[in-house]
């Protein structure tokens, strides 16, 4: 294909793309340098019969005027990084010089927006991603095994739990967990502690969310597992039979290295997805025992008086210093595989 | 197939229908839980007293004469006006399918068709947007979208979920491109077609399960969406999602919570309809990225 046709072809593509994925990339950069106007006061003297009262207010119409001359703001360089909602250099030198020991060091950084969101959103990635994996790859086992008639009904109801939306699925576990739903009750009943609540202490919220990850995405994993078994080469299977291979050696000696492929591939995925994850802190109203790098901007979005686009910015760039750094093993593995072919 | 080294011990048989059982519930009971208790008033669907009144719904009874009622529905829906959110999806989804599947089969196939290096540049590129959270997107969008006065609108949303559907479109598109001969379109402009004719008269009829495959994938973006729906659409025009999680923020007197119940199963049904006439498709979109790249 020439240039010329591959650009009449691709363009409006590429066009949507560079518009609303790389400029806005852009955007965040540039918007991170700045930070919100200082408020400008203005006194008023307000005399009456008993004596004359100063009151101090936001004088709206300067405000706005700045706004208007600067909307991203007034220039701060990277101030926004350095301070205690991100990155905290100083809080964090604080906390090394004068902590006593290491359990108060890791409770006080906990307690750095930032990086109690950075260790949730780690955290989250790598426990779901490899449970979500084992988990796919048993039920496909599990699934390829019973009779055919079944396998269609099990693939229905297994795919729900993936395509209903993650705040949507998110809400119908809150709802069932709350101490007054039937999961609550049964957990409740069957510690023998009418006390408990899944929401109450970090920990359990933690054990909740990751519950949850696991439910959501191991249809994934599940069903590109399952296409895959439909693959594996039967005479192998056969010939480790006649090898004398038990049932769990031809899983572990053939089936498995066949399928690791895929395992990469659905690991992929999940770490792209999962370093994402949203909708649940919102959906479980868990953003007091766990917040992760996309709730942090979406708060700052959603600040009560406007939005706080400095902060958002500057975390939104510490994000995507993430990803980057997550894709890395990916990005350069296909260069060499691309590098190969040509 | 009965020969003897393929039967099962019954151990086995056993052991395996009990853990399709054990993951059917987890996957479909919280769904079949919500729909039965969304039929109930709060009092049951929360019960303090036993949690077997979700069932039954002896309140519900005792406040409406029958074991269902329509109350959490009526409310969300014509009180809290859900039906306008309903519509604005409708809008938002048919805009999006469309249009990213006309960009996608354009790029994809260019991407499928073209040999020079560029073309992996621009799948590894893809590949980088794919994995920006969208809300770092949407902190890039919202300043110039309130300077260009364009925010709050139906169009700049549709047309934001295009562009970060993108990259995936592109990528599905462009391997089930690739599983299609180069013969097919080379012999066509033998025969004298210009490059475009060939994609629309000899590629795009064979394309067929490709394209509603990706539109499926596409659709089930934009239906899904909150990120983006929530923070660009202002309180007149939302879709379905941001509304309902509207009604969790707005409602915490007694009975509103059983609104957002009732929205979220009328949020739920579409897509059980969908899985049913569309699984095979889904099932093979889902593969299609794994097993060709």
């Amino acid at each position: 294909m020439k240039h010329k046709t591959f650009m009449a072809f691709i363009w409006p593509s590429l066009l949507a793309m560079i518009l609303f994925i790389a400029l806005p990339i852009v955007s965040v950069g540039y918007q991170s340098l700045f930070i919100e106007h200082e408020q400008v006061l203005k006194e008023a003297k307000n005399c009456g019969p008993f004596g004359c009262t100063t009151s101090v207010s936001v004088d709206a119409e300067a405000m706005n005027a700045l706004r208007e001359e600067q909307p991203a703001g007034r220039y701060n360089g990277l101030g926004t990084y350095a301070n205690g909602s991100h990155l905290a250099f100083d809080e964090i030198t604080e906390i090394f010089a004068s902590s006593q020991n290491f359990g108060e060091i890791r409770t006080r950084i906990m307690n750095l927006p930032f990086y109690k969101a950075l260790i949730f959103t780690l955290a989250y990635t790598f426990i779901v991603t490899p449970l979500v994996i084992i988990l796919g790859f048993i039920i496909a086992i599990v699934v390829n095994s019973i009779p055919k008639a079944l396998k269609g009904p099990v693939i229905f109801f297994s795919l729900l739990p993936m395509l209903v939306t993650p705040l949507v699925g998110s809400l119908v576990l809150f709802w069932m967990i709350d101490s007054r739903g039937v999961i609550g009750a049964l957990l409740q009943a069957l510690f023998q502690d009418p006390s408990l609540s899944l929401k109450a202490s970090p920990t359990l919220t933690w054990i909740t969310l990751f519950v949850y990850g696991v439910w959501h995405s191991a249809p994934f994993a599940f069903v590109v597992f399952y296409a895959g078994l439909q693959t594996v080469p039967q005479d192998t299977l056969e010939s480790a039979m006649v090898d004398g291979a038990s049932r769990w050696e031809r899983v572990r000696f053939v089936t498995i290295p066949y399928l690791m492929p895929l395992a990469t591939f659905i690991a992929l995925m999940q770490l792209m997805d999962n370093f994402r994850v949203f909708e649940p802190i919102i959906g479980f109203s868990a953003a007091a025992n766990a917040t992760t790098l996309s709730y942090l901007i979406y708060n700052d979005l959603r600040a009560a008086e406007s939005p706080l686009f400095g902060s958002a910015a500057a975390t939104s760039m510490l994000t995507i210093v993430g990803v980057i750094i997550l894709l890395l093993p990916v990005l350069r593995r296909n260069w060499r595989d691309f590098n190969r072919k040509a | 197939m009965s020969i003897p080294a393929h039967r099962k011990p019954p151990s086995l048989i056993l052991l395996s229908t009990g853990f399709v059982l054990f993951w059917l519930v987890i996957a479909a009971f919280p769904f079949l839980w919500t729909m039965w208790g969304s039929f109930k008033v709060e009092g049951d669907f929360f019960s303090r007293a036993d949690w077997m009144n979700a069932l039954t719904g002896p309140v519900t009874v005792k406040q409406h004469g029958s074991a269902f009622t329509l109350d959490g529905y009526e409310g969300a829906w014509i009180q809290q006006e859900f039906w306008k959110s309903v519509i604005n999806t409708g809008i938002v989804t048919f805009f999006v399918v469309t249009i990213s599947l006309t960009l996608g089969t354009l790029g994809g196939y260019a991407l499928a068709r073209s040999e020079f290096k560029y073309t992996f540049w621009i799948l590894m590129a893809a590949l980088v947007f794919r994995a920006m959270p969208h809300v770092t997107l949407v902190s890039g969008y919202l300043l110039p979208f309130f300077e260009m006065n364009i925010w709050g609108y139906l169009p700049t949303t549709i047309i934001v979920l295009v562009a970060i559907n993108q990259p995936f479109t592109l990528w599905m598109l462009h391997s089930f491109f690739l599983s299609i001969p180069k013969d097919l379109d080379e012999a066509a402009m033998v025969d004298g077609c210009t490059r475009f004719q060939a994609f629309r008269l000899a590629i795009i009829p064979v394309m067929w399960p490709g394209v509603v495959t990706t539109g499926l994938f596409s659709f089930l973006l934009a239906y899904n969406d909150f990120t983006v729906t929530s923070m660009l659409l202002n309180q007149d025009n939302l879709t379905m999602i941001p509304k309902l999680n509207g009604f969790l923020g707005s409602t915490q007197e007694d009975g509103k919570v059983m609104y957002a119940v009732a929205a979220v199963v009328s949020a739920i049904v579409p897509l059980f309809v969908l899985i049913l006439f569309f699984q095979r498709q889904i099932v093979s979109g889902l593969t299609a990225g794994a097993v060709k790249g």
